[in-house]
């Protein structure tokens, strides 16, 4: 203790220049626009479509990521095969991918002149600048921070209670219904929570793939982009109401991790 | 592991001057630096569709080193007007220089180049739309400039020009309004539309790619583009060269070979 005096202040340093820098920006948001701009902000019946188009299309994708990354991530976590690492990556590789990657990639795949954009207009379907767009877009970017975590979750539950549960003839099916998610819960909802953040905040790749249009395609993000050049006091009270949104979410999702019985089961 | 009050008291005294401290090291660092300007580089924002011509221009000039930032005119322009200051402004319209003028941020503009508004098609795209009045067909996508950005803004004034059921069903078929001009070549490259008006430098500046339809002549918007020194640039001798090298020179040319007209000349 007495040879590392100075190392717990440091880490109090270490975490008081993370805190500044990183809540700086949002209370600067805050500070500049008054609950005034943020109210007339809601005002706007451009805003309001943005922000709808926001939450439906970010909770479609928010259903697709769990219904299949849920399953996913449990192979992954609880299967032991050669590839298996190279699969982690694979998945992951989007975290890591700048915004605009991701639309070159999308259009290169599914647009008009892309690979599958011969069968897709042979199908009738048009992907590109619709709403459909949106939701591939926020999808492709947000699914990584679902996936990943919900694989940490699965790999971390002991393995025996899986094994117990099979042993007393429970199938695989109901084992991963009725033991593994209840288990993982903590993990899953947190998983949720990023991914959902990350698809509000999505911008780069949806401005490529999907354009702004205004109840199509514009989502906050966009909407804001568009008024920072117009309107800087509309850009910040809608920034202030996305912020609040998040911040939102974040919290309900924390608060019920806290509730919920599976944290003290996992313990 | 049990915190004590005592550190949690030292770590919120911590954060507290850290908070102060980050707050006015950033107000003195501001007048420290505004002075020290480096003379060896000219910092340059201008509209997208300047990106080709100013590109080469920057690699042949020779006094400093030039550091281009493209985005939407009146991105730009709203950047200036929260504090951001490169030495040059460069817009796609005289509207938004003259504006900043007015508000005292930028020096006097002067007009240096022209450009036209043109209907751009994918060159591949078959002839769904050979006309303007193709634009109003059933299965038409098009994109176009947002409101506020100089080619969204010149687009709505040649739609304005039409008859009110035209450019009602033109208007219908928009897809997508874009940040900037950049945006909707990307979409025409892309097959994602089948036309948007763009300026007849980025049809030249495809590649093959993009078919320029010429604009009635009675519709045609005067494009000129206008730049200006900013106030407050810490390179400011850079900057006049580079203006004056775009009236007259090494940028003149390039915008010249670009597809941008002569100032005053139409």
């Amino acid at each position: 203790m007495s040879q590392a005096r100075w190392f717990p202040p440091l880490l109090a340093v270490a975490l008081a220049v993370a805190l500044s820098f990183l809540t700086l920006p949002i209370v600067a948001i805050f500070v500049d626009s008054g609950p005034a701009e943020l109210l007339s902000s809601l005002d706007d019946a451009a805003a309001i479509d943005a922000l709808t188009l926001s939450l439906w299309t970010s909770t479609v994708a928010l259903v697709i990521i769990v219904v299949v990354g849920t399953p996913a991530a449990y192979l992954l976590a609880t299967r032991r095969f050669r590839a298996r690492n190279v699969l982690i990556t694979l998945i992951e590789l989007p975290l890591v991918l700048p915004p605009a990657v991701a639309g070159i990639g999308l259009l290169a795949a599914l647009g008009p002149n892309g690979l599958f954009g011969q069968a897709l207009d042979d199908a009738g379907i048009r992907v590109v600048l619709t709403t459909l767009s949106v939701i591939l877009a926020l999808t492709f970017v947000a699914a990584p921070f679902y996936l990943r975590q919900a694989e940490a979750a699965f790999s971390a539950l002991d393995r025996s209670w899986l094994d117990a549960s099979r042993t007393l003839g429970a199938g695989e099916a109901t084992t991963f219904a009725r033991v593994a998610i209840p288990a993982a819960l903590p993990g899953l909802i947190a998983g949720l929570a990023l991914a959902w953040g990350r698809a509000l905040g999505e911008f780069g790749a949806t401005l490529m793939f999907a354009g702004s249009f205004r109840g199509v395609t514009q989502t906050v993000p966009l909407a804001i982009y568009e008024r920072f050049a117009t309107d800087f006091t509309a850009a910040l009270g809608l920034s202030a109401v996305l912020v609040a949104v998040s911040a939102a979410i974040l919290m309900t999702v924390k608060l019920a991790t806290r509730a919920s019985p599976a944290r003290v089961l996992t313990r | 592991m049990i915190v004590s009050h005592r550190r949690v008291a030292l770590l919120a005294v911590l954060l507290a001057t850290l908070m102060g401290l980050s707050v006015s090291a950033c107000g003195s660092d501001d007048e420290s630096t505004a002075n020290a300007g480096d003379s060896r580089e000219v910092v340059v924002s201008a509209a997208a569709s300047l990106k080709k011509a100013l590109t080469s221009y920057g690699d042949q000039f020779d006094s400093a080193t030039v550091r281009l930032s493209f985005a939407g005119s009146d991105e730009l322009a709203a950047q200036i007007r929260q504090g951001i200051k490169p030495d040059v402004f460069a817009a796609a319209n005289t509207k938004l220089p003259d504006q900043l003028f007015k508000e005292g941020l930028v020096e006097k503009p002067v007009r240096f180049a022209t450009n036209e508004l043109v209907l751009a098609v994918p060159a591949d795209g078959g002839d769904k739309v050979a006309s303007l009045a193709d634009l109003t067909g059933n299965d038409v996508t098009i994109a176009v400039g947002a409101k506020g950005v100089p080619v969204g803004d010149y687009t709505l004034k040649v739609l304005d020009g039409l008859p009110q059921a035209q450019s009602k069903a033109i208007l219908a078929n928009v897809r997508s309004r874009e940040p900037d001009v950049g945006g909707i070549v990307g979409k025409l490259t892309q097959g994602a539309v089948d036309g948007g008006f763009v300026y007849r430098s980025d049809v030249e500046g495809a590649a093959g790619k993009l078919k320029a339809i010429e604009l009635p002549d009675e519709l045609k918007p005067t494009v000129e583009y206008g730049v200006a020194i900013v106030k407050g640039a810490r390179n400011k001798a850079g900057g006049q060269a580079f203006v004056d090298g775009l009236l007259e020179g090494a940028g003149a040319k390039a915008l010249a070979d670009n597809g941008f007209g002569a100032p005053g000349g139409g």
